[in-house]
């Protein structure tokens, strides 16, 4: 019941005019960069941080999460019309969704995807606002060291489930943390890593390195590739409607996408693809239509559509709940809270209700907004797809430059973005996964400064990691996840040696 | 679209080599370091963990790389590479030098504009600078953000 009241007043706070037009504008961005390709929430939230910081925390948050949810929406737009997913997360959706498009079932194709990202939007938002008050009693228990075993089952989760190599996402993640240790040491005010620098002892910037990673080495990753990789965009053809069928087959998939997407979102695992291509197989398998899949099913829409949303709703429950940032976007978000002072725990609960619970009471009306906007006006969304690429990310490119130097005016910073999109070219180019780097910088340094307080509490003593049983069974999760990748590997290499 | 090498892949290497350089600059830079608390970690702890990680991740994409298992994008082409970040290098020592936001942008815009294709130079120059125009007009006027000044801009 307190929830219920909680979420009331979060309503009052979401139905504010400024706030609903803040939505409003999250919302229609959110949709507008999740159809273009090459950008993504994440980098659409990092461009706004330096724009933003003078604003009201509440609005600029809310227009955050309207970002992060219709990313989403429109992200499948793409998947299913030009079958390049903008996003990793709508890759499954490409498979079916696109050969829909191809046999003139793209109107449906949308429908279902658009109407199963409300219901498992709404649904996991539903969990979302149940389940995170529950977890915030939980997290209030939780001493340092529990902190940063919590810390230590992200690292090893966020990079071994990017990717598909545990090795190669490692490499990203510790790429991440070496950038966290940047600047001057909290407790000791010496410089780390400063090589006489004034600009690097303030550390490595979030937005820089993300805008950096996102914007700049998109950019030259496509650059690079546009003469090899041809797109072509299938236009919209048929009704918009779904057939009584097309509802019949599509609504049980909706649920089951809706049980996977929002769980695995929200444990510390983070990513959407895994909930997705679990659902595109799942689907596969319990259809009445084998026969259909591979040549468009609209249970493959259905499915992994709904998974794909609702694991957006998941991520934000360790988010909000732990500070536990799962996905990149949801690491930008993070910095979006701390450059209002704000850290998201469950302190936040405590001393900000009025802006978690407006929060999250604006997640359902930008659900029903994302409805109300994507199918009718699917349309004018393709006809963003029509911006000549050149200027596309040309503006990219100036935006992301003026955004990095209005944070933090120095031509350094520029270098260091320039440095970083180089690097973000060489990982897409060499196939190493982003996120884990973001989410390096930003919880290297938490998990840090977590450790040492838990052992100056100890006097020293490492055995609190241990007695501690919430850390123990926290380190004991990272440590098999850690080893269970290179355990399967290796019985994998077995079986075939057997064959 | 991606493939596999199966011989020793020289980038891989040269990007193990790369990472265990990391893990050494850290690691020298963690030495001097004076000791902090009497109690717990001091400041040099979390560099030598990452530096030891980074120093093991070495040697797994080393292994990696040289038996040719590293997947490999196809090879991209380097002309825009040079074009876009030429225009960085440009965009900053313009500001570097006080020449602007705008000029600045134009220069950005009208070389990543080259690196996608376009030919048409100049025009891309004008829709560069009037990009820039408005945006400095909308960010540092309206929303007060502090952009790189320079001659134009004094005069607005």
């Amino acid at each position: 019941m307190d929830t219920f009241f909680a979420l009331l007043q979060g309503l009052s706070v979401a139905i504010a005019p400024m706030n609903l037009l803040f939505a409003l504008i999250g919302v229609l961005l959110g949709t507008a960069v999740g159809v273009l390709p090459g950008i993504g929430p994440a980098l659409t939230v990092a461009l706004l941080l330096p724009v933003t910081y003078k604003l009201d925390p509440a609005g600029s948050l809310i227009m955050f999460a309207g970002i992060y949810y219709g990313g989403m929406y429109g992200g499948s737009t793409t998947a299913i019309l030009i079958n390049t997913p903008g996003e990793s997360a709508s890759m499954a959706t490409a498979l079916e969704g696109n050969r829909m498009a191809k046999a003139g079932r793209g109107g449906p194709a949308l429908a279902t995807a658009a109407i199963g990202s409300f219901v498992a939007g709404t649904i996991a938002t539903l969990g979302l606002t149940f389940l995170a008050p529950t977890l915030v009693e939980i997290a209030v228990k939780f001493g340092p060291e529990d902190y940063f075993a919590l810390m230590c089952v992200a690292f090893v989760t966020v990079s071994a489930t990017f990717g598909d190599s545990p090795v190669r996402g490692l490499t990203s993640l510790f790429i991440g943390l070496a950038l966290g240790l940047f600047g001057i040491d909290k407790l000791t005010g010496q410089a780390r890593l400063a090589f006489g620098v004034p600009e690097l002892l303030d550390g490595v910037e979030i937005t820089t390195l993300a805008v950096g990673l996102f914007a700049i080495g998109e950019a030259l990753f496509v650059a690079s590739r546009r003469s090899h990789a041809p797109e072509q965009l299938e236009p919209v053809r048929g009704s918009l409607w779904m057939s009584l069928d097309d509802w019949r087959r599509s609504w049980k998939p909706w649920l089951r996408g809706t049980a996977l997407g929002f769980p695995i979102g929200a444990l510390p695992a983070g990513g959407a693809e895994i909930p997705t291509f679990l659902s595109y197989s799942i689907e596969r398998r319990l259809t009445k239509h084998p026969e259909e899949f591979g040549k468009g099913a609209i249970e493959g829409v259905a499915g992994p559509e709904a998974a794909n949303n609702a694991s957006a709703a998941g991520t934000l429950v360790p988010l909000l709940t732990l500070g536990l940032p799962t996905s990149a976007t949801a690491a930008m978000m993070l910095a979006g809270f701390q450059q209002y002072g704000l850290n998201p725990g469950p302190l936040l609960f405590a001393d900000h209700p009025q802006l978690v619970w407006g929060l999250i009471a604006s997640l359902y009306l930008a659900n029903v907004m994302l409805l109300v906007l994507n199918l009718p006006l699917v349309g004018l969304w393709v006809r963003l797809l029509a911006i000549p690429q050149p200027w596309l990310y040309a503006g990219i490119l100036v935006f992301a430059t003026m955004g990095t130097i209005a944070a933090k005016p120095s031509v350094v910073e520029l270098g260091m973005l320039t440095l970083f999109g180089l690097m973000g070219y060489l990982m897409r180019r060499f196939d190493y996964p982003i996120a884990p780097v973001v989410v390096g910088l930003i919880l290297g340094p938490v998990a840090e400064a977590q450790l040492r307080r838990a052992l100056s509490i100890s006097l020293g003593d490492p055995m609190v990691l241990l007695e501690s049983p919430i850390s123990a069974t926290l380190l004991a999760i990272a440590a098999i996840a850690l080893i269970a990748p290179f355990a399967l590997k290796g019985l994998n290499r077995f079986k075939a040696e057997e064959d | 679209m991606d493939r596999k090498l199966n011989r020793p892949d020289g980038a891989g290497i040269a990007i193990a080599l790369g990472l265990l350089a990391l893990a050494g600059v850290i690691w020298w830079d963690a030495t001097q370091l004076s000791a902090g608390s009497p109690y717990g970690l001091g400041p040099d702890a979390a560099p030598k963990v990452v530096a030891a990680g980074l120093a093991i991740l070495a040697v797994l994409n080393f292994i990696s790389a040289w038996r040719g298992t590293m997947p490999h994008r196809e090879r991209g082409d380097l002309g825009p590479i040079f074009w876009i970040v030429g225009g960085m290098v440009a965009l900053i020592a313009l500001i570097a030098l006080g020449g602007g936001f705008i000029i600045a942008t134009a220069i950005l815009f009208a070389a990543t504009a080259r690196a996608f294709g376009r030919k048409a130079l100049l025009a891309d120059l004008g829709i560069g600078f009037g990009l820039g125009f408005g945006a400095y007009l909308l960010f540092a006027k309206l929303l007060t953000l502090s952009l790189p000044m320079g001659p134009l801009e004094r005069l607005l």
